[in-house]
């Protein structure tokens, strides 16, 4: 990171006027950035530095006048709250399968596109459609037009089904109540498929052909130049792909509240201190948890970091 | 599995079997993919009887029923789309003016460890919203600014700020060094540059990242929940709330869900390359 600040650093100071001159033009270059970043420090930073202050207090909206400081209490309380570990679980999982799972369909859908054939354009419209649709109103739509068990589409479909082979017995599973999780899981692996499709076709896009052409001539069958040259030619793409999607699905709220209102076991983070702040009004254990969350977020945003800071790299030395 | 047989055809060439199965395949995951979608609209134009029949009445009587109901049935929608609408078109604005200085502070006239400063913004998008959302609440409720939609557009520029800035660095770094030293040659002044040199190649740039930011700030759920109440709801609280109290409801909740993405069905379909663009903070062009 720093080389190529300094790189840049150097093109720019080609004449060094001495002194208050210097600083004066430092301070030109600086104005144009400072509103932007004065405005985020004071929206996005005060107000973390207010969770800290607030964690280690005693404070609970329902007792007003119990306010005082706590100590490490609330921190005593998150570690040892089963819910909250189970919140940790229900994220990682979460994050990780919707993540895994679209990052895969969407490589194959995006190689499935790379080709030519008859209304290419159409089904890439088609597959645009569900990260078009407001993530509630999606939830909503997964949650009462598909899942219901008396008159979802999925429990319309087995009947149908079922009809036409002459069975009047169809299976109609709840879907929500058997596999809460992983009906969480389709609805969002639904909205960011087509993300990470996007992704890695403009990926693919990108790739040179005529290197592709010359192995095939070389005799290099196709599992080999998938495996050589067009995955490595990918990996930036999908390290993208799954940091931007983590950033969002490690967040995600719509879903879990929609869905299952954050019920069996599928409330996440997020979802479990939304509760424990706006339904059981502990402001003290609300912080405490969003400090350790933030805490948990920085050691893995640093790696997550460093990859994007790799991609940043090569970007700036072409 | 899909992978190693894609391959078997290079892009252009003429495909045998193979590659006419694989474009069947295509076909039916993007009609897979899509479906939901249109059972939502399907279903949004169908009777609340027929909508709710198992198995599915696909070629019922189409019907403006649900539609009817949900813009004059209960709550009207107008206000909280109103809402949405403003929130988002001025959040997206006040980012626009505040990213493209800093983008320009960070690409064109780079200030130093001007890196340092891109991946502060980005590591704030990494910051869990949920840490923020007990202090502003707190400070809305003393500062009077509850159930404001002014409180959300300033939360919803912070949300969109890092991801815009990062669009308009890398749309900003496109802009060729020679152009800009002909134009300083020329003794071309700032305005001047502006105007003639960089304007023209950053404007699809700067319809990318305001797509981009218009879409986040019309979906988003959290803070405007929390932050809001009757007055300055916005469109997707209005979904949640709505859904409650019903008996019969799913025609008219499809077209509520329609109604609702609409906007953005209809912004994100226009400016599908754009799509791209700003998705991947503009590292994909």
């Amino acid at each position: 990171m720093t080389s190529v600040a300094e790189k840049s650093s150097v093109g720019t100071a080609e004449t060094p006027p001495p002194g208050v001159a210097r600083r004066a033009s430092a301070w030109a270059r600086r104005a144009p950035l400072l509103p932007a970043l004065i405005f985020m420090i004071i929206v996005t930073q005060l107000p973390f530095v207010a969770t800290l202050v607030i964690s280690f207090m005693d404070w609970n909206a329902y007792y007003p006048e119990e306010r005082g400081f706590a100590g490490f209490d609330n921190f005593v309380r998150v570690f040892t709250d089963v819910n909250m570990r189970d919140a940790v679980w229900t994220t990682i999982l979460l994050t990780a399968g919707v993540v895994l799972i679209s990052l895969v369909l969407g490589l194959g859908i995006a190689l499935l596109l790379d080709r030519k054939f008859r209304g290419r354009g159409a089904v890439r419209t088609m597959m645009i459609a569900p990260f078009l649709v407001v993530p509630v109103a999606a939830a909503l739509i997964w949650k009462h037009a598909l899942y219901n068990p008396e008159y979802g589409l999925f429990n319309g479909a087995l009947t149908w089904i079922w009809g036409i082979f002459g069975s009047d017995n169809p299976p109609q599973p709840d879907w929500i109540s058997n596999m809460p999780l992983w009906a969480v899981i389709f609805s969002l692996v639904w909205q960011w498929t087509p993300f990470m499709m996007l992704i890695l076709l403009a990926g693919l896009q990108g790739r040179p052909l005529d290197v592709i052409e010359a192995a095939r001539i070389d005799g290099a069958n196709n599992w080999q130049i998938f495996r050589s040259m067009t995955l490595p030619h990918l990996r930036q793409y999908l390290e993208l792909g799954g940091l931007l999607g983590s950033i969002y699905i490690v967040q995600n709220f719509d879903a879990v509240f929609t869905i299952t209102s954050g019920g069996l076991g599928t409330a996440n983070l997020p979802y479990t201190i939304y509760q424990i702040f706006y339904q059981a009004h502990d402001y003290g254990r609300a912080s405490a948890a969003a400090v350790v969350v933030v805490i948990g977020t920085i050691i893995i945003a640093t790696f997550a970091l460093r990859t994007v800071s790799s991609l940043f790299k090569e970007e700036g030395r072409r | 599995m899909t992978a190693t047989t894609v391959q078997a055809a290079p892009p252009g060439k003429k495909e045998g079997r193979g590659g006419a199965w694989l474009s069947l395949l295509a076909w039916v995951v993007g009609i897979l993919f899509v479906l939901p979608v249109v059972w939502m609209v399907l279903t949004s134009f169908h009777s609340e009887a027929n909508a709710a029949q198992n198995p599915p009445a696909v070629f019922a009587p189409l019907t403006l029923e649900g539609y009817r109901e949900f813009f004059s049935g209960g709550a009207s929608p107008w206000p909280p789309l109103l809402n949405s609408l403003t929130a988002s078109v001025l959040s997206t604005a006040l980012v626009l003016l505040l990213a493209i200085p800093a983008a320009y502070a960070l690409s064109i006239k780079p200030v130093k460890k001007w890196s340092d400063v891109l991946f502060f913004f980005l590591s704030t998008k990494m910051l869990p919203v949920v840490a923020g959302l007990l202090p502003l609440y707190l400070f809305a409720q003393n500062a009077g600014l509850l159930d404001n939609v002014w409180l959300l557009i300033l939360f919803y520029t912070s949300m969109n700020l890092p991801i815009a800035v990062w669009m308009m660095r890398s749309f900003l770094s496109e802009v060729p060094v020679e152009m800009l030293e002909a134009a300083q040659m020329d003794g071309a002044n700032l305005t001047k540059t502006l105007r003639s040199v960089i304007a023209p190649v950053v404007t699809p740039g700067i319809a990318a990242t305001a797509l981009i930011c218009f879409i986040f700030s019309w979906n988003e759920l959290l803070f405007a929940r929390v932050l809001t109440a009757t007055v300055a709801e916005t469109a997707p609280v209005f979904l949640t709330s709505f859904v409650t109290s019903q008996g019969l409801f799913l025609a008219q909740l499809c077209a509520a869900a329609f109604v609702v993405s609409l906007p953005v069905l209809v912004a994100g379909f226009a400016a599908q390359d754009k799509l791209v663009q700003g998705l991947s903070l503009g590292s994909v062009k």
